[in-house]
Order: structure tokens, then C-alpha cells, then sequence
């Protein structure tokens, strides 16, 4: 036991466990707030919607910044979820009087069927990869949505309706943020992290290094899935009735926008630009009305537009390079602490396991070509 | 039939939004989400057009050249300076792109459905089958343009070149072909064939929206999928059978709640049994 | 069957569309021997390492590796029943650090096994096998004189450097069999001189067989004791490699008549 925790104290960096410690004392501060009377429903609305959106964030970066496959489907598995889960949640307030216990089954059994389907659609992940399984999974939200919007007994078109929790649900999604990121983070950095980024990094190289490269293609997306399926039954809970036409594949897209604006492989990135979205969101849909609401997608567009090209155009990477925030810091600091960032004297475990820019080189793998060479035929051979 | 022969008119519309996207596919090597809203700006060129009392036939040209210029102005400040990036970065900003111009055109001209009346036909009767003009039209235009573009890529300078360019980009570079000129135009082309494809869509649904384009322009994709990514009569092909697909499971009464999730499923298939599509060309990874 | 050998290829081969690629080749390769392939542009030589590696299905012959038959197995089991390989152009995880390349490589080894799970909850196994993991990997890496760069991205490593790296990782597969392709492409004659000196080391203190592809004939006939000569997929040539450099046939196929 004691060796345990020198094992945990030894590989201990404040910085893997800054996002627990700041949403903990959040958590906590808050709730004490809303159980005094201090905080208004409606705030305590917006941190439900901000702590779904970090779960749906952080799983969807598991698949697109560390797996580095394009996903369009994370709503179809957020509407699995969803529909699922409070459908079962419905049937569960009959018989127990309990509604945390209500939401903690519907959680594990609709996060447990989403997973199912995260197995399903990564079937397609092993043989399809960049824009093709990315359509593929647009596909797949949409087919899920059309299916549920047809089904009475979801409801039809009308939708299924829920009992709400209550507006203290923010403390509960919070907690369920809390234990996702303890099972993510935890994942991505261990063995199965590397295996993980090293599929994404060089996919050959990795099955030539005896990296199952199926399984854990299956398994990033069911864990992805679950989680997604997860934040599906809490928005159940928050939100009735559950609508098909919410989980459409724009949906999927602000998520997206969430990762890319969080820098893909950010753990942290994606859990700030989750609660900053969904934060503007909630303002805007409540000061916009009308065709103005149009602004937040413009705003959506210019963001991912304006992110992706400054971080992966080849032309700007000098610029980049220069103006690095990183750069600047380590200049001033390395005035006063030499050799800190000498790669060479760096300490074990020092090195970034976030912000690795996803890269694949798939322009290069489709302009590769095996042609058969004429020049080099047996029977060329012959008549010489 | 005359369900057929709507599915054939509409095919013939996916058909050439997939030409756009097959091409760009092809030469360009990114999947060009905007695609299909630059349909919906056309159609929008259209509408603009007519409501400043201009003919039909300048509101068609209008509709050209304001989409083949913002297919352009898009590769040049969007994805140009993407060129070597990684194709999910790519992807992801095409994705903007396509947001970008939705919500413009909803900030324009509000999100509300605006009729559009270009031209009216009255359908035919042939052999007892009523039968629109219009559907009649965009299948000869559809197939014309197929043949057209079929033989500019064979036999002029400027097709072949695309062609090299498709095959290996660094190659066709070191022989001298500009290559961002070739993707540039391939954009000029694809685009210009949306604006095509928007004029038919309006004469066959008289309506249009800031997102007109978002479903054809999946659909179509599906089909240049289905077709044979990169192949011109593939697409025609696809667009064409995705069309017909459409119109019978719309027919049948237990299916037509389900299209969507049909067409998609068909996709899903297709990739999973035959990722090269009905004629697309087998690529395999060198190691 | 009258000798084991580590790896032995009956007739292996493959075609493209009609078009063989390679054709009949029997490779039979002994215990702790350092084993050359040699043969102008276009022979074959990779497509033979993709066809012992799992990348192609050979579509006639079989191969075997210490007797197992592992024709047609996947490319990861075939790397779990012990061959490994390193690529003509490099293939390194670019955006990992030079430590965590070779972790990747040591991820299978029954030592080091931890299920995803036991990661996830942080048990005691996991930090167990990944400190036993790491000083491994630095064991590794100091044979390539690589320990200082554990903590650089790969990419950042020059090019002889991600040769190494390739190699070390490579080898934290734990393969019986270790197959090089154009391991010394890209150095200067120094730099192969003292791979040539890390080869024979590998074979000597992991008791490794090596098959090697290189263009550098010197590096060849100064490190192999066998080599076979390929020219249009076939095999022209088999035996001591002093001898090859003189054979008739193998100059021709080089230099031309």
C-alpha cells in the first residue's frame, strides 16, 4: 500500500490535476450557492448545460484529437442516450420513489446502449478512414434521428417527454464530469494513451509495432459513446421534451467547434471551450431572437474557420513559431531558470502529453499509388 | 413510372451536385463540405435576380457567376492556405465554410422559405405517363454536361492536366503544371456546375432557404460515393439511382417515413461492401 | 523439413492485377544469422518484407518463423509471434516523444500487460508496469546513444537519429526476427560504420537474427554472411556474399551487359 503511493506520489504533476481541483472547489462553491438561495434557477440552468457539454466535449476529443478520426456523429449517440435512457427513466419513476437513483441507472443504461452503437459505427472505423468515416458517422446521427422521430411510443414527432430533475441537476452532472475525467484523462495517459496516439500518429507503423489496432479503434469509440449517451440522459433530465430535430449533425457540429476551439488533444482545452460556448450560447439565444440567431453560427464558422487555418497552415507555422505564446515565456524565464526547457535535462514524464497537433498524413497515403511498373515485368526480362 | 421519372429528374440533380463534388474529390483531394451550399447561394442569385425584374436567362447567368466566383474566393482564402495540412484540418474548415454561408444567407435574408417562380412548364403526357418538362430538361442538361465534361478532361491540355494532378500532385508539379491553378479551376468548374444544379432545383422545387443546400448536398455526396469517388459517369451514375431510391421509398407509405435513414444506410453499405464506389478506381497504401 | 530454420519462405510470392511482383523465393534463414537482400531498384526487396510482415497476403507460398507457419496472419499477430521490422521511409510516431516510441513498442510484452481498466482506475499495476516500462525503454534507447533525446518529439530527431529510433523500437517488440530496410540509407560513412558496430551488437547481445535490405554494398559484405540477390522479383543469386560481388549474372543485373 505504502508502495502505491509513492508509485502515485513520484509520477504526481500538479498539472494533470488541475482540471479535478478547479471543478471540485467550482462544484462545491456553487452548490453550497444554489442550496442557500444564492444562485437563480436560470444560472443554475446554464452550469447544467455547461457540464453536458464538457462531457460531450472531452469524449468527442478522445475520438478526433487523440484517435485523430473525424467524428460528425456525436449527436446520434448523445440521442441514443437520451431518448433511451429517459425512456427507461419514465418506467423507473413508477416503481422507485428515488429520482437520483432513477438518474443514475438511466445514466449507466444509456450511456451502456449508446456504447453499444459506438461499436457499432466503429466497425466502420476500421476500414473507412478521414472524410469517408466522417460521413459515415453523419450518416449514422442522422438515420438514428429519423428512426426515433418515427417511433410512437418516443413519441413521434412530438417527442418524448421527461420529468425533469430539478435545476440542483448541475451538481450531479458536475459530479459525472468529475468521474469521466478521472476515467479519460487517466486513460490517456497510460499505455493504452500511447497505443491510442500512436495509431493516429502513424497507423502502419503501429500495427508493424503489434498494436491491435481494431480493438482500440472499438474501444475509443465506445467509451466516447458512453460518455455521449451519458450527457444524452442528462439533458433528458434537464431539458423535455427530448426532440429528434435537436440532435441533428449541426449539433454534432458545435461540439466539434468545441474541440477544435479547445485545441484538439487538450483535455483542458476542450473542458474551457465547452463551459465558454455553451456560456455565449446561453447568451446569445436569450438576447437574439429571430434571423439573428444566425449570428451564432456565423460566429460558430468564423471560429473553426479562423482556428484551423492559423494552427495548421504551413505557410503561417514560422509566424506561428515566433509569436508562440510558449516561446515568449520560456525567453523571459530563461533569463532566471537555465536549462529548464533543455530538452536534454528535462525530468522523466516532463514531456507534453497534451497539445500534440493531430497530423495525418493523408494526402500522402492517397497520392501513393502501387502501380504495376511495366519496366520491371519478368517477361521485359525475357526479351533482353 | 411517373414515380420513376421523378426519381430520374431529381437524380438528375443529385447527379450534378455530385459531378461538383467528384471533381473536387478528385483533383483537389478534400471533400468539399460547402458544396452544397454553394447551390443555396445560387439559388438565392436567382431569386435576387428576378425580384430586380431580370429575365430568367440573366438570372440563370447571375447565378453562374456568383457561384463559380465564390467557389473560388472560398478555395483561395479558405483552403488554399490549407495545402499540405493535415485532411482532417481541411475537412474541419470546410465544415466553416458551409456554416459561414448558412448563416449569412440567413442574416440576408431571414431563414423564412421564399418562393422562387423562374420558369413554369406544364408537364407532358407521352403514352399516358404525365410527365414534367423540367425533369425532362435537367436529365438532357445533366447528361450533356456529363458528356461535355467527360470529353474536356480527355482531350483538352487543361483536362489532362487535371488528370495529372489527381494522379500525383508533386509529380504533375515537377513536370510543370501550376497546380494551384488546375485546383482552382476545378473549383470554378464544380461550383459552376452547382449553379446548374440550383436552377433545376428551383424550376423542379419552387422554394428556397439558407439550408436548401445542406441535404441535397449530403445526398449527392452519397451518391458520388456510391458512384465511385473521382469518376464522372460514377457520379451520374450514383446521383441518378440515389434519386430514383429517394422517390420510390417516398412512395411506398411504410417506407416514406424512413428516406433519409434509407439513403444514409445505403451509403453506410456501399462504403462498408465497396469503399471504391460502383466505378471508382482501387487505391492501395504504399508501405 | 531436415533443418530448423528461423525463417523459411517456400516459394513465396505475390502478384498485382496479374502483374508478379515477386515470385519464388526461398529464403532460409538460420539462427543468429545476419542475413543481406540485395538486388537493384524495383526487385522486389519490400515487397517481400511487406509480404513477411503481414502488409500483403502472399497470393502463392508460405513462410514460416521457427517453424510456425504464418502465412496469411495478421500484420500485429505476426509481430506478436516475434518478427519486427523497421521502414525504407521512416515511420515514426512524429508527434510523440522519442521515450514514448519506444514504449509503443514494448505495449505487448506480457510484463508490462495492464488492461485499459486497470489504467483508468490508476491500480497499483498500472504505475507498476509503466515505471518497469520506461527503464526498459531507457535501457534501449542507450544502446543507440539516444537516452539524452528520450524527452524530444521524433520528428525533431535528425535523420540518422529516427533511423535509430526505428530500430530501437523495433526492437522493444521483442522479435525473433529483426528485419532492416535500408537501415544505413541517408548516412554518412561514418554513421554507418558504427551502425554496422550496433547491428553486430544487437545480434550478439539479443541473440538476434537479422534480415537486412541496403543498397550499400560495403555495408553488406562487411556485416552479412549470407546474402540473396533479387532482380525482377526473382531470385538470382544465393550464397556468400564475396562470392555474389563476383557472379556473372548479379553484375549484369547491376550494372547491365
Amino acid at each position: 500500500m505504502a508502495g502505491y503511493f509513492k508509485s502515485v506520489k513520484k509520477g504526481f504533476k500538479l498539472k494533470n490535476y488541475i482540471s479535478y481541483i478547479v471543478i471540485t472547489v467550482f462544484l462545491i462553491v456553487s452548490a453550497v450557492m444554489a442550496l442557500t438561495g444564492y444562485m437563480n434557477r436560470s444560472t443554475q440552468n446554464l452550469l447544467t448545460q455547461i457540464a453536458y457539454s464538457i462531457i460531450l466535449a472531452v469524449s468527442l476529443n478522445l475520438v478526433v484529437g487523440f484517435l485523430g478520426e473525424l467524428s460528425l456523429g456525436h449527436a446520434g449517440f448523445m440521442c441514443v442516450g437520451a431518448y433511451l435512457g429517459c425512456f427507461l427513466a419514465n418506467y423507473l419513476h413508477t416503481i422507485i420513489p428515488s429520482k437520483l437513483a432513477v438518474l443514475i441507472i438511466s445514466m449507466i443504461v444509456g450511456g451502456a446502449i449508446a456504447a453499444v452503437f459506438g461499436f457499432i459505427i466503429g466497425l466502420p472505423a476500421l476500414r473507412l478512414k478521414g472524410d469517408y468515416l466522417a460521413i459515415v458517422t453523419l450518416a449514422f446521427g442522422e438515420i438514428v434521428r429519423t428512426i426515433f422521430k418515427n417511433q410512437k411510443i418516443f413519441g413521434g414527432a412530438l417527442g418524448l417527454s421527461t420529468k425533469k430533475y430539478g435545476s440542483d441537476l448541475f451538481i450531479v452532472a458536475f459530479i459525472v464530469v468529475l468521474i469521466m475525467l478521472v476515467f479519460i484523462q487517466n486513460l490517456v495517459k497510460s499505455k493504452h494513451g500511447r497505443a491510442i496516439t500512436a495509431i493516429r500518429d502513424n497507423e502502419i507503423a503501429a500495427k508493424a509495432m503489434g498494436i491491435n489496432v481494431t480493438y482500440y479503434k472499438l474501444f475509443v469509440f465506445v467509451i466516447s459513446a458512453f460518455f455521449a449517451g451519458i450527457a444524452g440522459v442528462l439533458y433528458g433530465h434537464y431539458a423535455t421534451p427530448v426532440l429528434y430535430s435537436f440532435f441533428s449533425y449541426n449539433y454534432s457540429i458545435e461540439i466539434l467547434v468545441m474541440v477544435v476551439l479547445g485545441s484538439m488533444g487538450s483535455i483542458n482545452g476542450s473542458i474551457i471551450a465547452a463551459a465558454l460556448i455553451t456560456y455565449i450560447n446561453f447568451q446569445l439565444t436569450t438576447k437574439l431572437s429571430g434571423d439573428l440567431a444566425a449570428l451564432k453560427y456565423l460566429i460558430y464558422a468564423i471560429i473553426l474557420i479562423a482556428i484551423v487555418i492559423v494552427n495548421n497552415a504551413p505557410a503561417l507555422a514560422p509566424i506561428k513559431e515566433k509569436l508562440s505564446i510558449k516561446r515568449l515565456f520560456n525567453k523571459v524565464l530563461g533569463r532566471f531558470i537555465k536549462h529548464k526547457h533543455d530538452p536534454a535535462k528535462r525530468k522523466d514524464d516532463e514531456a507534453d502529453w497534451d497539445r500534440i497537433p493531430t497530423k495525418i498524413d493523408m494526402d500522402a497515403l492517397l497520392s501513393l499509388d502501387v502501380k504495376p511498373d511495366t519496366s520491371y515485368t519478368p517477361d521485359k526480362r525475357e526479351e533482353k | 413510372m411517373s414515380t420513376f421519372i421523378d426519381g430520374l429528374s431529381l437524380g438528375s440533380i443529385y447527379a450534378l451536385i455530385a459531378l461538383g463534388y467528384t471533381m473536387v474529390y478528385g483533383i483537389a483531394k478534400m471533400l468539399n463540405f460547402a458544396h452544397g451550399d454553394i447551390i443555396m447561394v445560387g439559388s438565392y442569385a436567382i431569386l435576387t435576380t428576378l425580384a430586380l425584374n431580370g429575365h430568367p436567362l440573366i438570372a440563370i447567368l447571375a447565378a453562374i457567376i456568383v457561384c463559380t466566383v465564390l467557389g473560388v474566393l472560398i478555395e483561395k482564402l479558405a483552403y488554399k492556405p490549407l495545402r499540405g495540412a493535415s485532411p482532417l484540418a481541411v475537412l474541419i474548415t470546410a465544415i466553416g465554410v458551409s456554416y459561414l454561408l448558412q448563416s449569412v444567407a440567413q442574416l440576408i435574408f431571414g431563414a423564412q422559405t421564399r418562393p422562387i417562380s423562374l420558369v413554369h412548364f406544364e408537364p407532358v403526357v407521352i403514352g399516358g405517363v404525365t410527365i414534367s418538362l423540367s425533369a425532362i430538361i435537367s436529365l438532357a442538361v445533366g447528361a450533356l454536361i456529363m458528356i461535355c465534361l467527360t470529353l474536356f478532361i480527355k482531350f483538352t491540355k487543361l483536362g489532362r492536366a487535371m488528370i495529372a494532378v489527381s494522379e500525383d500532385r508533386a509529380a504533375a508539379k515537377l513536370m510543370g503544371i501550376n497546380v494551384n491553378m488546375i485546383i482552382m479551376v476545378t473549383f470554378a468548374i464544380g461550383s459552376a456546375l452547382a449553379a446548374f444544379a440550383s436552377t433545376f432545383y428551383v424550376m423542379q422545387i419552387p422554394n428556397t432557404s439558407p439550408t436548401l443546400g445542406s441535404m441535397p448536398g449530403i445526398k449527392a455526396f452519397t451518391a458520388a460515393v456510391i458512384g465511385g469517388i473521382g469518376s464522372i459517369p460514377g457520379a451520374m451514375l450514383g446521383g441518378v439511382l440515389m434519386g430514383v431510391v429517394e422517390k420510390i421509398s417516398l412512395s411506398i407509405p411504410v417506407l416514406a417515413p424512413y428516406t433519409t435513414a434509407l439513403e444514409f444506410s445505403l451509403l453506410i453499405i456501399i462504403l462498408l461492401v465497396k469503399p471504391t464506389g460502383l466505378l471508382g478506381k482501387k487505391r492501395r497504401e504504399k508501405v | 523439413m531436415s533443418e530448423k530454420y528461423m525463417l523459411e519462405t517456400q516459394d513465396l510470392g505475390i502478384s498485382f492485377g496479374g502483374l508478379k511482383a515477386v515470385q519464388g523465393i526461398d529464403l532460409k534463414i538460420r539462427k543468429n544469422q545476419l542475413y543481406g537482400l540485395i538486388g537493384p531498384n524495383g526487385a522486389g526487396k519490400t515487397t517481400i518484407f511487406n509480404l513477411i510482415t503481414g502488409v500483403y497476403t502472399p497470393t502463392t507460398g508460405r513462410f514460416f518463423l521457427d517453424g510456425e507457419d504464418l502465412t496469411g496472419k495478421k500484420q500485429e499477430v505476426i509481430n506478436h509471434k516475434g518478427i519486427a521490422r523497421t521502414f525504407q521511409n521512416i515511420r515514426l510516431f512524429n508527434n510523440m516523444t522519442v521515450v514514448s516510441n519506444v514504449m509503443v513498442g514494448l505495449h505487448n510484452q506480457k510484463e508490462f500487460a495492464c488492461s485499459p481498466f486497470a489504467s483508468m482506475l490508476r491500480l497499483p499495476v498500472h504505475f507498476e508496469s509503466e515505471t518497469k516500462m520506461r527503464d526498459r525503454a531507457k535501457e534501449l534507447l542507450s544502446i543507440f546513444g539516444l537516452e539524452d533525446e528520450r524527452n524530444n518529439l521524433a520528428c525533431n530527431l535528425p535523420y540518422g537519429k529516427q533511423r535509430k529510433l526505428e530500430i530501437a523500437r523495433a526492437l522493444a517488440t521483442n522479435p525473433k526476427l529483426l528485419l532492416l530496410d535500408e537501415p544505413a540509407a541517408g548516412m554518412n560513412p561514418n554513421e554507418t560504420e558504427e551502425l554496422m558496430n550496433t547491428v553486430r551488437f544487437i545480434r550478439d547481445k539479443f541473440d538476434m537474427t537479422i534480415l537486412l535490405i541496403e543498397h550499400d554494398l560495403k555495408f553488406v559484405s562487411g556485416l552479412c554472411d549470407e546474402v540473396t540477390v533479387l532482380n525482377f522479383g526473382t531470385s538470382l543469386y544465393h550464397g556468400e556474399v564475396e562470392k555474389a560481388l563476383h557472379d556473372p549474372e548479379v553484375v549484369k543485373a547491376y550494372i547491365g551487359k
